[in-house]
């Protein structure tokens, strides 16, 4: 979706400005969201690209208010509701209310490391050769669904080159629905910077975006 | 709430609004664990883990190395997974590894416009400003405004290439080596990694530069 999450390119927000020594977690509650966020993706009750899908969802207004980690809580909140596992009265009561169903696992202290060290890889088995090879000129398509993609929008529409093919990976715009992994090839498109932002862009920069077939026609 | 949030996003938080933020977390950590979905014992484990134990001295380990061993560095740049994972960093956001070499001619910065995709395993979790959107915003139109933002100057000829991080795929920037630094152990060398220079928005540090830090 077009949401406020895609800000490749966005203007106004000022200098970047990095924090000397900066702390891993500023407050104690974003360590403790950072955890249950992390612990709670571990029941395997929805996906990463779920996950994403709801952070962007958040009204633009509120997303661009809210700082990293309250985007997190926020969305945490609501996929908990969405998924039958927690309801907003039982946060505002502070305690359960309604019965709760089992959820797949629960990720136990001492399986954590191995958890972690495990990771998520979302490389899978193709059911097509790919359609692209390094070198080959593309366009990426002008597209804007309403539910959860990788495309950003300074892309769409514009011409690039395959870089590299790098493997066949589950599809967000697919799994984030809830409609199965449906794995597409990625490829590593490179733009050039004058192709996405006209004559004044920088004629030194290139841009590489990670894109999946469907996002891709040739040219 | 910290001053870079503020700043980043501009505006200023209530005092009240964070208590809320604070007692909406407790509320909801103590629920996931009544109902049995959460381990305490798992939370605790993450956050030690994060905290402590995964950050950019893993990173500037795997740089250290490739300077240093060329079979290393052709290994690291064919299949940064692999070779990565052979130094023990492996797993959650380092599934698919890739390194980019920054030469005299080309000079690449990570990025991720959509969210945060960072390389957690050789660099640990991002700082406030990777996941801002003053970075997000301006890293893919205007790199070298980024890079004046961290007083980092390039020459104009060189390439710019900025990676936006759209899908699972994590890249590693591999820093020029400074010059004065043959014979150096990786070890010593490590100290001139920086993670920012890892990410491509700085330089990794020279021999002087070093002692000024440690001074």
């Amino acid at each position: 979706m077009n949401g406020a999450h895609d800000l490749g390119g966005m203007m106004g927000f000022g200098p970047v400005v990095a924090e000397e020594n900066e702390p891993r977690f500023h407050e104690e509650w974003e360590r403790r969201a950072f955890a249950i966020t992390l612990a709670m993706g571990a029941t395997g009750e929805w996906s990463l690209d779920e996950s994403r899908r709801k952070r962007e969802s958040l009204p633009p207004r509120q997303y661009l208010n809210l700082s990293y980690f309250e985007i997190w809580l926020a969305a945490l909140e609501q996929i908990l509701a969405d998924h039958g596992l927690v309801q907003p009265d039982e946060i505002e009561a502070g305690r359960s209310l309604h019965e709760s169903r089992p959820v797949k696992r629960v990720l136990k202290g001492e399986d954590v490391a191995a958890a972690l060290k495990r990771g998520g890889p979302v490389n899978r088995e193709p059911e097509a050769p790919a359609k692209f090879a390094a070198g080959d000129r593309v366009t990426a398509i002008n597209m804007n669904p309403t539910g959860h993609t990788r495309i950003p929008r300074y892309v769409r529409g514009r011409p690039g080159t395959i870089e590299a093919v790098q493997g066949c990976h589950v599809f967000p715009d697919s799994n984030a629905a809830g409609q199965g992994e449906a794995p597409k090839w990625l490829y590593s498109v490179a733009f050039k910077g004058t192709d996405i932002w006209g004559a004044d862009s920088d004629p030194s920069l290139t841009i590489r975006a990670d894109l999946w077939e469907p996002y891709l026609e040739p040219r | 709430m910290s001053h870079s949030y503020d700043h980043a996003i501009g505006h200023n938080h209530e005092t009240s609004e964070l208590t809320d933020t604070e007692l909406r977390v407790r509320a909801l950590e103590s629920i996931l664990v009544e109902k049995g979905y959460v381990d305490p014992a798992a939370l605790d484990e993450l956050i030690e883990t994060y905290e402590t134990r995964v950050g950019p001295r893993n990173g500037a380990h795997v740089v250290a190395k490739a300077w240093s061993d060329e079979d290393f560095a052709n290994w690291l740049f064919e299949d940064a997974t692999a070779a990565i994972s052979s130094l023990g960093y492996i797993g959650r956001q380092g599934e698919h590894m890739v390194a980019l070499r920054n030469t005299p001619e080309k000079h690449n910065i990570v990025v991720c416009t959509l969210c945060s995709c960072y390389p957690w395993t050789v660099l640990g979790l991002p700082p406030v400003w990777y996941k801002s959107a003053p970075y997000r915003s301006k890293a893919v139109r205007d790199p070298r405004g980024v890079l004046h933002d961290f007083g980092v100057e390039l020459p104009e000829e060189t390439e710019i290439c900025v990676w936006d991080s759209t899908a699972e795929v994590r890249y590693l920037v591999i820093p020029r080596r400074p010059e004065g630094t043959d014979g150096w152990s990786e070890e010593d060398l490590a100290r001139l990694i920086t993670r920012d220079s890892m990410i491509g928005t700085g330089l990794a540090l020279s021999p002087g530069e070093l002692q000024e830090v440690a001074e």
